[in-house]
């Protein structure tokens, strides 16, 4: 019988009852067994419990585990304080049931539940690390102004081999992403504008259409938006993963400031490379709404006129100042999110989501602001 | 888990050549390791004990050569027989790789989820004696980035004991601990080995631990590419033979 699978069987008279345990009392035997092996268990608790090994070949903490907790249930349930006697067992059994009895305690005394916050706490919890975080980012636009100022006084000083890798990563190669989206940004655009205004004979005035709202809006918003993506979730990832690291320690150790060394060059470079990136959008996406008017049958020299007839240099001039408050923008929250990354597994992966959720909103605020501006001032 | 059987080998290395792409880092390498016994692999920087560690626990195909684990070579078997295998060997990483988003308890429970199907009560009970074993009961609802970095390796070990593996490979186990946690984690490693009959094999450069606990020790060498000296540690230390392994056991400068 031995080397088999475990089997239990029970030989029982009116005060005693005897277990056999045969075969492997392994994690496979166990995991077949363990309810059985209980409701035999309490099923005779009344009675003189015995167990009987002979017949058992291997037993591991799994097995020892078992036996243990059967053990248990028939201290602490029995009536008559029972204790269970074994039969037959051998030495290395023996052993190892001794030294897995010596580290063996009833989880239920162990597992302690975390206690959940109530409403109000956990309301005044997330208000003060909102203020928190205010207060952090206040301090980090001042960080971040004084270190301009640093760097209009001492240029030499600024990391211009950092700027320029930034502004290749962020703006050169997101050059085709950006030219992409704005081309079908200007396809669709126009394709959904031109079958209503065909009812009207206005076909051409799409073009104005175009014109206008890729340039005064869609380029920078699109633009940022896919900066947002690309550019602050890898800054976060990036410092972020220092902070871990903590190179950030040493570069405050070495008594450099980490805004003025890390975040500085990344929000310099993209505040520049972004109006860039949104004169290339709205080229693109213009280009995009011309395909649509072309395969309408109007000339290309009509959709021309219509775009410089409605587009001016102060909607172009526009479009890049909100580029470049969004490129800023962009920058200093996936640097703010890295600098405030917090220890852990998952922390490197929530300053990175962070970053780009909290990204597109302040852009979508800034539009908002932009837009009132813009409207008061008449531009 | 039962004690002292015949002094078996559990491993056997034959010609086993390895490295990376061109780059040979170990040739032409046998070796043995019995049961039950406290193995060490030692070597300076760069000789290949980290590649031997890797290819022993299955992660890392040799270029040559077989390594046999209770007699079935790991790299020419079926991939269900090599599972099996390694299902009975536990191993240490150097940072311990336990997972962050998991507190101690979950860790140890994971490999009992993954290869049993125990009732929770009785992989809660198992888990937390593992735990137990390594001296972190109290501890098992953290997570590992609030406890030290030897609770951490503890927690590895207790992790690597889930299943009762008759193997633990440990990586480093006393690598950047301070002496008395050094001395407490090369303590247990002895305590298991001694009451489990547990193989241990250990990759490590500290000499105190491996006078403490190796048994039988083999020293690789970056230049010759294989063992230059295979017996116990304390022997060794007077191996005038040999500059490097003298200098090695002595703590010397060349």
């Amino acid at each position: 019988m031995k080397n088999k699978k475990l089997r239990i069987s029970i030989s029982d008279n009116l005060s005693e009852v005897i277990f056999f345990f045969q075969g492997k009392l392994d994690a496979d035997g166990v995991s077949k067994t363990w309810i059985k092996a209980k409701q035999l268990i309490q099923k005779n608790l009344s009675k003189n419990i015995s167990f009987d090994f002979s017949e058992l070949s291997t037993m591991d903490s799994a097995g020892a585990t078992l036996i243990l907790h059967l053990e248990n249930i028939v201290s602490k349930q029995s009536s008559r304080n029972n204790s269970i006697t074994f039969i037959n067992i051998d030495s290395n059994h023996e052993q190892t049931l001794k030294l897995c009895r010596s580290n063996f305690t009833e989880s239920k005394n162990l597992i302690i539940k975390k206690k959940q916050d109530d409403f109000i706490t956990s309301t005044g919890r997330q208000t003060s690390a909102l203020f928190d975080e205010f207060s952090a980012a206040v301090s980090f636009t001042g960080e971040i102004v004084s270190a301009i100022i640093r760097t209009l006084l001492k240029p030499a000083s600024f990391r211009w081999k950092e700027f320029f890798l930034i502004f290749e990563k962020a703006g050169i190669d997101a050059l085709f992403i950006v030219a992409l989206i704005s081309f079908i940004l200007g396809l669709v655009m126009a394709f959904q504008a031109a079958m209503p205004m065909r009812m009207f004979g206005a076909e051409i005035y799409v073009a104005n259409l175009i014109g206008l709202s890729v340039t005064r809006e869609l380029g920078p918003l699109m633009t940022a938006i896919v900066l947002a993506g690309r550019s602050s979730s890898a800054f976060a990832a990036e410092i972020g993963t220092m902070k871990i690291n903590e190179e950030v320690d040493a570069l405050l150790t070495m008594g450099i400031d980490p805004v003025y060394f890390l975040a500085l060059p990344r929000i310099i470079a993209t505040a520049i490379i972004t109006p860039l990136l949104v004169l290339f959008a709205d080229l693109v996406g213009i280009i995009g709404g011309a395909f649509v008017l072309l395969s309408l049958d109007h000339p290309l020299s009509a959709y021309y006129a219509q775009v410089v007839s409605q587009v001016t240099y102060i909607d172009f001039a526009g479009g890049l100042l909100k580029a470049f408050v969004f490129g800023i923008l962009i920058a200093a929250t996936g640097c703010f999110k890295g600098l405030r990354t917090q220890s852990g597994p998952s922390g490197v992966g929530v300053a990175t989501t962070q970053a780009v959720v909290n990204s597109i909103i302040i852009i979508a605020l800034a539009d908002a602001v932009f837009s009132i501006l813009f409207y008061i001032f008449n531009i | 888990m039962n004690t002292k059987e015949n002094k078996k080998n559990i491993i056997d290395v034959h010609n086993l050549t390895a490295g990376y792409q061109d780059f040979l880092i170990l040739e032409d390498v046998s070796f043995s390791v019995q049961k039950g016994e406290i193995f060490i692999i030692l070597g300076g920087s760069g000789c290949g004990k980290s590649t031997l560690l890797k290819i022993l626990t299955g992660l890392l195909e040799p270029i040559n050569g077989d390594v046999l684990i209770n007699d079935k070579d790991i790299y020419n078997c079926h991939e269900n027989v090599k599972k099996s295998i390694l299902k009975n060997i536990g191993v240490m990483f150097q940072s311990g790789a336990l997972f962050g988003s998991m507190n101690l308890l979950e860790n140890i429970k994971l490999p009992l989820i993954t290869h049993t199907s125990l009732d929770q009560e009785a992989m809660n009970l198992i888990a937390y004696m593992k735990l137990s074993l390594v001296g972190l009961k109290d501890s098992a609802m953290f997570m590992p980035d609030q406890i030290s970095g030897g609770m951490r390796k503890r927690a590895a070990i207790a992790r690597a004991m889930a299943l009762d593996p008759e193997i633990i490979f440990l990586d480093e186990p006393s690598a950047g601990l301070d002496p008395v946690t050094a001395a407490q984690l090369d303590q247990l490693i002895i305590n298991l080995a001694e009451n489990l009959g547990i193989t241990f094999i250990m990759v490590t450069h500290e000499l105190e631990s491996i006078f403490d606990t190796g048994q039988r020790v083999i020293m690789l060498d970056k230049e010759t590419k294989g063992i230059i000296a295979e017996g116990n540690p304390h022997d060794l230390k007077n191996h005038k033979e040999n500059k490097k392994v003298f200098t090695f056991f002595n703590r010397l400068a060349d």
